[in-house]
């Protein structure tokens, strides 16, 4: 990767998984509306308790979000970027987009912006998000073929008219193309989100992967469609279901080789604030927020400061372990659970964890994979075993759970279920513990075995 | 000649409001609303009303 790229990225917890361990994002609903009509949305839903895209609580004016960012901003040390993310579309509801962006940017300089959009009316935003130093920008890109298209968007607003069917999707296909070719000739990094709707767009989306990287998309992020009748969305209502996480694995392994794929891709509701895989909205809605507040640069200061450090730290790490998995000489591929919240150690406890991130360890070197959601098995205090079997399922393939601490009851439970689980390297980095593990497992010269 | 907003139906979007040519639609209280003396159900400007076009819940925007 060349410099100037890791230089825009390595902030951005969305566009690099390296940086997901370090940084946060925050979103703000302040344009809500949109352009087009998808049938896996339902713009009148809102659910505090749902976690998926376009869902929020609170729709804010541009002068709201300010005072939301400053108070995330001078309470959450991680956070680096600032996007506008639905419900609706950034690029059409322009004014409050606009209005947001400059006015963050005048009191928090170097916090990066960002958007996403369904790119219906992003050829007309290109010369401002260039001018605004957006440069990060996500595309809903389902299609590349409108009779496909056709059977996604039931219509778009364009011209000051409603369109329907194949017209309609042919237009949208024509302006996504050309914006995602403005942005790229400007040097904006572009993120490609596709929905994998099983039936619909599932094998084309390989057609859809090509036409994107040919336009220099910089990352293409298959996401499973999310369909449930109680979402009230088309697809929710007409039974249209979603992909199985080892369906999306499968289509994600075809994809390699084409536009790098986005693996980390937490799917948040459109007002989340943290780290992804966190969602820590709840404590900034406006009625928690003071009514006058100021920004207080120190926090964000010196956590810069920190992960400068350990980043250096964890990058020698990473390549010792690397050498570790590589010298073990073996053939064979270890499936990793890690439980963590951050910094890019083991240091979140088994009962804890709303999901665990899995690594492979192979001959190739150490890859994240993905993440698996579960539901958080000790609930203040208290620990569930109906929501263990949950976890176990969830777990399926895994060899080993790597977290910083676990009770002897759900150690052997697991067990049963063929899992098995350690504490003995927490609070080390994932890819040290990887790669100790890796040895020992598999090393000719067999280490004291920690598990 | 006017159209007007369900507003149980309405999500409050506010695409109607900024597609309107007459500026005929506010958001007051809770929800948009359409002014009756104002909307001129887009004769003589565009072919189709401009609010029902945009709307994404369908019989939100409708001959009042
Ligand atoms: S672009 Fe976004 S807000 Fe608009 S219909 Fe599609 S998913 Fe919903
Ligand atoms: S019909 Fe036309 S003029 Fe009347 S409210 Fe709707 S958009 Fe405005
Ligand atoms: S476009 Fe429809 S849903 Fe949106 S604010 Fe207007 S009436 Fe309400």
């Amino acid at each position: 990767m060349d410099s100037a790229v890791w230089e825009k990225i390595k902030d951005h917890p969305c566009f690099s998984e390296e940086a997901h361990h370090y940084f946060a994002r925050m979103h703000v609903a302040v344009a809500p509306a949109c352009n087009i009509q998808c049938n896996y949305c339902n713009r009148k839903y809102d659910c505090a308790n749902e976690s998926r895209p376009g869902v929020v609580s609170e729709r804010l004016t541009p002068d709201q979000a300010l005072r939301k960012v400053i108070g995330v901003a001078n309470e959450v040390p991680q956070l680096s970027v600032l996007g506008i993310a639905g419900p609706g579309d950034a690029c059409y509801d322009w004014k409050n987009t606009k209005a947001t962006f400059q006015r963050v940017a005048k009191e928090i300089g170097d916090i990066k912006l960002c958007i996403s959009t369904n790119g219906l009316a992003l050829p007309d935003r290109v010369a401002e998000l260039a001018e605004m130093n957006v440069d990060h920008v996500t595309i809903t890109i389902n299609m590349v073929d409108p009779r496909i298209g056709a059977k996604i968007y039931p219509w778009i607003f364009y011209g000051n008219r409603r369109y329907t069917g194949v017209e309609a999707a042919t237009i949208l296909h024509e302006r996504q193309m050309s914006g995602l070719e403005m942005l790229t000739a400007r040097g904006i990094l572009t993120k490609i989100n596709s929905v994998m709707i099983p039936g619909v767009n599932d094998e084309h989306l390989i057609e859809v992967n090509k036409w994107v990287k040919e336009r220099g998309a910089f990352l293409h992020n298959v996401m499973p469609l999310i369909s449930d009748p109680a979402h009230g969305t088309h697809y929710g209502l007409s039974g249209q279901r979603g992909p199985k996480a080892m369906e999306l694995k499968a289509l994600q392994d075809r994809l390699e080789g084409g536009a790098k794929l986005m693996r980390h891709c937490r799917q948040c509701r459109a007002d989340a604030v943290g780290l992804l895989g966190e969602d820590r909205g709840q404590e900034f809605t406006l009625d928690r927020l003071p009514d006058k507040v100021t920004y207080d640069a120190s926090k964000r200061e010196t956590y810069r400061a920190v992960v400068a450090r350990e980043r250096g730290d964890r990058l020698a790490a990473k390549s010792e372990a690397l050498g570790m998995v590589k010298t073990a000489g073996s053939g064979k591929s270890l499936l990793v659970a890690v439980a963590t919240k951050g910094g890019g150690r083991i240091n979140e406890h088994f009962g804890h964890a709303k999901e665990f991130q899995v690594y492979e360890a192979s001959p190739k070197g150490i890859s994240f994979v993905g993440h698996r959601k579960v539901e958080q098995y000790c609930l203040g205090g208290r620990a569930e075993d109906k929501s263990l079997d949950g976890v176990i399922s969830t777990l399926e393939g895994v060899d080993i759970v790597l977290c910083a601490r676990i009770g002897n009851c759900p150690e052997d439970r697991l067990k049963e279920g063929g899992i098995r689980a350690t504490e003995a390297y927490g609070y080390d980095y994932i890819e040290t513990a990887i790669g100790a593990l890796y040895a020992a497992e598999f090393g000719s010269e067999p280490l004291a075995a920690t598990a | 000649m006017a159209f007007k907003i369900i507003a149980s139906q309405c999500t409050q979007c506010g695409a109607c409001e900024f597609e309107c040519p007459s500026g005929a639609i506010k958001f007051k209280g809770e929800t948009y609303v359409i002014d009756p003396k104002k909307c001129t159900e887009c004769e003589g400007t565009f072919e189709t009303q401009q609010c029902a076009s945009v709307c994404p819940v369908s019989k939100t925007c409708v001959p009042a």
